[in-house]
């Protein structure tokens, strides 16, 4: 056993990481020499889980645990662990009895008699080299060539013979140090490259947008070696005669061979390829739908002037009148604002019956209000502060968007703002995951936008729908991945502090020393009334539609709020975060379109969060190119 | 009609000249932008303006001091544009002195103007028909030229782009290095504009190649921090444009090549060799494949680790099979110019590659059809595919292996000797260096050659003005002469002439001075042959050996010629014309008392010779030699610090002893 082990570390550690508890014991069994328990949990944590063990122990090997994850994160950005991970080290687990690892898994020896090749062994790494990795590289380093020198570096398939070297069977590929040859899934080889002994770096690299793999000496690409390579193939070494050592690198160390600056050149094919899309003769169709998607997406989130500007520009019609997008902007505005009781009461003479046909929207915007309640902003609490409240006639009259808003606009594309961007785009992927058959068809233009008002130019990328592969996608998980990525895309476009510095001073002022609906007993008698009126409701809705998960975790947070003297710094605190308007202002904000008959997202956001869910969906069917035509690359 | 039809069109043609002499300067001025407008894109038109002298009227504006500076800008951008057309219509404008008068205009103040001027100058300038000369003529031009670098992005694309074109010449490239070139572009490659970048890109690569100094200069240039080889390594990258990094690996190529940079930098090993190799791949175009071979070629010939590492990355061996496959037949005359591009790319990639290394040259025989390629290579009607193909065929014909197997399996050397019949120089240098390694004892070629009758040949190129020529002729005859038969040896001598191998005896060129030498020693071996060359020319012989041992000649050619001596020595009758030559025993003695132990070495052979026991008359000689006192220095010489020589004397002395 490794005496750098530590038998206490990972429970401290597991609590939070681990969710499984058999995997964790039974890593642990392993550690102190016991016979290994074959969870069917295992193969997901055993990395995680080893490098927990040591994370206490050994402060060389976190450094090299961050290199490794840092280098990695860099290398394969396209790749989701948690779906699929990196080979990270050799799988004590799947090896021939030969072998023997050391030095965290990542030391081969050999430890057979070495007579002949039916003594020769293998080992496989972790995991499988996910296509999401796009071209996926490991070096290994020929510490000592021992007797003969038979080594043999490559990949194969799970299950293929380990007492074999690789490229000997079906599914299994090797290069061997002896003669320079490479084995095809045969046991005669092809003269390829040059030998190698001890103190070569011999690299693997795996293409997997062409399916092909080339080997690499001492930094010196030898050429391709193996071409129509099955998907799901393990890094794999072999060896024969005693004394072979070899020390894996699969990210751990830099590499010898300059992996980046290939990558880059497959990166910039794809671009190409990308960026040179035939569109033929339809190119006047595609700028009209490209216009109508900035458009719409415009219009979806209120910006009103600006859209005004963009269709007399480029000559585009708006569906919806100018008033009803102004009405949607300024409900918008007053949810942002925490004045959810406006907002309601503007829903209901604006839009009759709206809320009546959506309870649920009706009783999460009651539950927000009862939020903003505590909050001390909504202006039912508000009227009883001592500060005049701002009446309804005080806040921004004009729903126009002033031309602060219309430039922020314009930042959401280029600033911080896109990391959360996609963080949700994600989200909305996976939701929309059980889609079947999207048919996406990508192309890329870019549409300047310079509205005299706001004197603010947009340049964005799109992609554009192949029109009747929306009707694929199951309606419950789009809608809930499109509103939140949506969400969150206004998150960067109203600066929620801005709104409430400018409405109400005293809410910002006092933030220090926030109170309990403003500190107003009054405002307190009538918030607990609320609240018992939201029970009501509660129970009202379980009679009527049944019982509902989701509102009574909904209520119970919101009633939770009472429970702590300062319920801005609670657990249950986060609420009360003026960002978590977003969610429902959007959802208030897709349901009036919605009863409009028009579109509840814009086709901007559904285009995007379907290019982004193809890309992915390419890494699940094995096409290596998603992970150099990532959305994030052109969202600059 | 048709004719009709080129009337009214000179017509019109004729009709903007005539606008060009209105008395109205404004007229004149909308006459030149409409005139600009009509010869945009129209070959005839330009073509048409230039016969009705144009030209030399839009100089004399373009040049007058009264026109407005609106005039003199449209007038030079109209020049641009008749200079875009045919090379004809370049060959015109050179004629009509237009690189003196734009020049002068680079004088103005105003940069639009100047810029036009640069444009124009630019497109005259890269075209293959204007002498490169014409910009170093007035050597104020230079310098006025690199004080506009700093004027705009545009002056800066177009004057680095005339330095890339027309630095042809060690003589151009120090020009452009006096007057600050280096400084002056050096930051341009880091210029926002990729125009810019690439052409001072160029300028680099022109101004680096075989050139010491500026190589040297180049690699302690910084820019914005950064060592300048690293910026071309960064232009190597792989996701820029093959341009960019093909140039950027020749300059680094020359650098290297000029001693700037040591071959096992990694700049060079691990970037600008597989740079090259990439540039070899068959996705790269035609040219890209040529340059990318003819610099790789370059690069690694006097290093063999390069050759190693060049020869297993990316297949390159078999890569180059590729460069023959493209159409040798083709109707096209330009489709047959690539196709002898990259053959003779190929032959002279492949000629660096096995330069050294002997496994290398086993892998370029084993490729493809190799040695049938260089065969049918050397017979093709391109001089520089010829060249190319046995330049590879030299390279690989230093191995002894292949000399003994693919060389002869395909009897290479029935088209060498073709070739050999009437080629230029430089072939002819190649080839029979080439036939020199064919004509080794070992080689199963030597047979058919002999009997090809290629003696005469060779003697002839022994007459030859160029050294290396002369050199081969006598070095293939040499090896032609070892252990050869007396009919051999007869005919060479026969064929060489006396006269001529003392006149070879005598040559300026110590190389030919010892393969002659070396000749005659092949000559003098085996007593029959001895008794008889010295019975022939033994009078000539004995004065050459003489004549050379008293010249100032080094260690090797005295040593050569004891040997000679020692040879003949060693003859039944032969060995006589020493005896009876007192004043060569002298100088036997001389040598034996010689510092250095080589000549020692030899001249002891020599005596050694002279009283071998076995032979008749040996005791005649012991005696007259000992008198001599040659027994006396053989003594001493028992006692020599040198083991071989001490062993010589002792074995010389037991001759007297039995």
């Amino acid at each position: 056993t490794n005496p750098r082990l530590c038998l206490t570390a990972p429970i401290e550690f597991g609590v939070g990481h681990v969710v499984d508890g058999t995997s964790l014991v039974s890593a642990v069994c392993t550690a102190q020499g016991f016979v290994f328990n074959y969870s069917t949990h295992t193969s997901l944590l055993s990395a995680d889980i080893s490098a927990l063990l040591l994370l206490t122990g050994d402060p060389a090997f976190n450094y090299q645990e961050h290199e490794l994850n840092e280098r990695l994160k860099r290398l394969y950005p396209a790749v989701n662990e948690e779906e699929t991970p990196l080979p990270r080290s050799w799988s004590p687990k799947d090896k021939y009895s030969y072998i023997g690892l050391s030095q965290n898994n990542l030391r081969v020896h050999y430890k057979g008699h070495g007579k002949n090749h039916k003594d020769a062994a293998s080992v496989r790494a972790t995991h499988p080299i996910p296509a999401a990795c796009g071209i996926y590289y490991f070096e290994v380093k020929i510490v000592s060539k021992g007797r003969d020198g038979y080594m043999g570096i490559g990949l194969s398939a799970q299950g293929v013979n380990m007492n074999r070297l690789p490229g000997w069977d079906k599914h299994s590929y090797g290069y061997h140090g002896d003669d320079g040859h490479s084995f095809c899934s045969s046991g005669t080889g092809q003269p390829y490259g040059p030998t190698f002994t001890t103190g070569d770096v011999i690299g693997c690299c795996v293409n997997l947008i062409n399916n092909t793999c080339f080997y690499t000496k001492n930094g010196h690409s030898l050429g391709v070696a193996f071409t129509d390579l099955p998907p799901n193939l393990y890094p794999t070494v072999g060896l024969q005669t005693p004394g072979e050592i070899v020390d894996a690198n699969f990210g751990q160390q830099p590499f010898v061979f300059d992996i980046e600056d290939y990558m880059s050149e497959w990166r910039a094919k794809i671009h190409s390829m990308i960026a040179r899309f035939p569109i033929g003769e339809r190119l006047g169709d595609w700028q009209s739908v490209l216009q109508n998607m900035v458009s719409s997406y415009l219009v979806h989130h209120g910006y009103c002037a600006t859209a005004m500007a963009f269709s007399r520009a480029t000559e585009t019609m708006i569906q919806e009148d100018q008033t009803s997008i102004k009405n949607r902007q300024r409900i918008q505005k007053l949810v942002l604002a925490g004045r959810v009781g406006e907002a309601i009461d503007a829903t209901q003479q604006l839009y009759p019956g709206l809320l009546e046909h959506n309870p649920n929207l009706l009783f999460m915007l009651k539950c927000r209000q009862f939020v903003e309640m505590v909050n001390g902003t909504d202006s039912e609490v508000r009227c009883f502060s001592v500060h005049s409240p701002k009446s309804q006639d005080s806040y921004p009259g004009s729903p126009n968007l002033s031309p602060r808003h219309g430039a922020t606009n314009a930042h959401v594309h280029n600033t911080g703002n896109t990391d959360t961007l996609h963080t949700n785009i994600f989200e909305y992927a996976m939701h929309a995951s059980k889609a079947k058959h999207i048919k996406l068809n990508l192309f890329t233009n870019v549409v300047y936008l310079h509205s005299p008002e706001t004197s603010s130019a947009v340049d964005c990328v799109f992609w554009c729908v192949d029109s009747d592969s929306e009707m694929e996608i199951e309606a419950e998980h789009y809608s809930n991945g499109v509103t939140e990525s949506s969400t969150r895309i206004m998150n960067g476009t109203y600066k929620h502090q801005e709104i409430l510095q400018a409405d109400d001073s005293s809410v910002d002022d006092s933030c220090s020393s926030r109170q309990l609906c403003g500190g107003n007993q009054a405002a307190t008698e009538r918030m607990i009334q609320f609240g018992r009126e939201l029970q009501a409701l509660s129970e009202q809705l379980c009679r009527q539609y049944g019982k509902n998960a989701t509102h009574k975790k909904m209520l119970q947070d919101a009633f939770s709020l009472l429970a702590y003297s300062d319920p801005w710094n609670c657990p249950v605190g986060q609420q009360l975060d003026p960002m978590q308007r977003e969610a429902i202002c959007s959802a208030l904000n897709s349901a009036i379109l919605e009863s409009q008959n028009l579109p509840k997202q814009p086709p901007l956001m559904l285009a995007l969060g379907q290019a982004t869910e193809c890309v992915q969906l390419m890494a699940r069917v094995r096409s290596g190119s998603c992970s150099f035509a990532r959305v994030d690359n052109f969202l600059h | 009609s048709f004719k009709c039809l080129v009337e009214e069109v000179t017509a019109t043609s004729r009709h903007y000249v005539d606008r060009l002499f209105d008395p109205d300067p404004q007229n004149v001025l909308q006459g030149v932008i409409d005139m600009k407008n009509a010869v945009i894109g129209n070959n005839r038109q330009k073509a048409n303006l230039i016969v009705l002298g144009a030209v030399p009227r839009l100089l004399y504006l373009l040049q007058q001091s009264s026109s407005s500076l609106e005039l003199r800008t449209e007038c030079a951008v109209v020049l641009g544009s008749l200079a875009m057309g045919t090379e004809n219509n370049i060959k015109s404008l050179v004629d009509c002195h237009i690189i003196p008068a734009l020049l002068q205009g680079l004088l103005c103040s105003d940069l639009i103007f100047i810029e036009a001027c640069l444009r124009c100058l630019r497109t005259v300038f890269i075209s293959p028909v204007t002498p490169v000369q014409l910009l170093y003529t007035d050597p104020t031009v230079i310098p006025h030229l690199m004080s506009l670098l700093s004027r705009s992005q545009h002056t800066q694309e177009y004057i680095t782009q005339i330095f890339a074109h027309c630095c042809k010449t060690p003589e151009h490239q120090t020009v452009l290095f006096n007057h600050g070139a280096i400084q002056n572009i050096a930051p341009l490659l880091i210029s926002p504009s990729f125009k810019v970048r690439m052409q001072a890109l160029k300028c680099f690569s022109v101004l680096a190649y075989e050139n010491a100094q500026v190589s040297m200069t180049l690699v302690n240039v910084l820019v914005d921090g950064e060592q300048l080889s690293q910026v071309f390594v960064r232009m190597m990258q792989r996701d820029k444009p093959i341009e960019m990094q093909l140039t950027a690996a020749k300059c680094l190529t020359y650098m290297c090549r000029a001693g700037a940079i040591r071959t096992d930098d990694n700049c060079i090993v691990l970037k600008t060799l597989p740079c090259l190799v990439r540039m070899c791949s068959k996705e790269r175009l035609l040219e890209e494949r040529v340059e990318g071979a003819e610099t790789l070629a370059y690069l690694m010939e006097p290093d063999i680790e390069l050759q190693r590492i060049a020869s297993v990355t990316d297949h390159l061996v078999s890569m180059l099979a590729d460069y023959f496959k493209y159409p040798k037949t083709s109707v096209l005359d330009h489709d047959l110019k690539h196709a002898h591009e990259l053959r003779q790319a190929a032959f002279k990639l492949y000629a660096s590659l096995g330069s050294n290394d002997e496994d290398i040259r086993k892998k370029i025989t084993e490729t493809e059809n190799m040695m049938d390629r260089i065969v049918s290579g050397l017979s093709e009607s391109s001089i520089k595919v010829r060249l190319a193909a046995v330049r590879c065929l030299h390279s690989l014909s230093r191995s002894v292996q292949q000399l003994r197997t693919s060389f002869h399996d395909h009897a290479v050397w029935k088209p060498l000797m073709k070739l050999l019949q009437n080629a230029p120089d430089e072939v002819l240098v190649m080839a029979s260096s080439t036939l020199c390694n064919l004509l080794l004892e070992f080689s199963p070629s030597k047979e058919p050659i002999l009997e090809s009758g290629v003696i005469e040949l060779l003697c002839s190129l022994t007459q030859s003005d160029s050294p290396a020529l002369r050199v081969n002729g006598i070095w293939a005859l040499m090896n032609m002469a070892f252990q050869a038969d007396q009919k051999v040896k007869v005919e060479i001598v026969r064929a060489l002439g006396t006269e001529q191998l003392f006149r070879l005896l005598s040559d300026p060129d110590t190389n030919v001075l010892m393969k002659t030498l070396g000749l005659l020693r092949n000559l003098l071996s085996t007593r029959p042959h001895i008794d008889q060359v010295m019975s022939s020319h033994g009078k000539q012989i004995m004065q050459a050996v003489t004549l050379i041992l008293e010249g100032e000649h080094s260690i090797e050619v005295k040593e050569q010629t004891l040997c000679i001596l020692a040879n003949i020595a060693d003859g039944n009758t032969a060995k006589e014309l020493i005896m009876t030559n007192d004043d060569m025993l002298q100088k036997i003695k001389y040598y034996m008392g010689h510092s250095n132990v080589k000549l020692q070495l030899a001249a002891t052979f020599c005596i050694s010779n002279l009283i071998w026991n076995e032979e008749d008359g040996s005791q005649e000689r012991q005696d007259k030699l000992r008198d001599m006192g040659f027994v006396d220095i053989l003594h001493k010489l028992t006692q020599a610090s040198d083991p071989n020589l001490c062993d010589r004397a002792k074995t010389a002395m037991q001759q007297y002893l039995a």
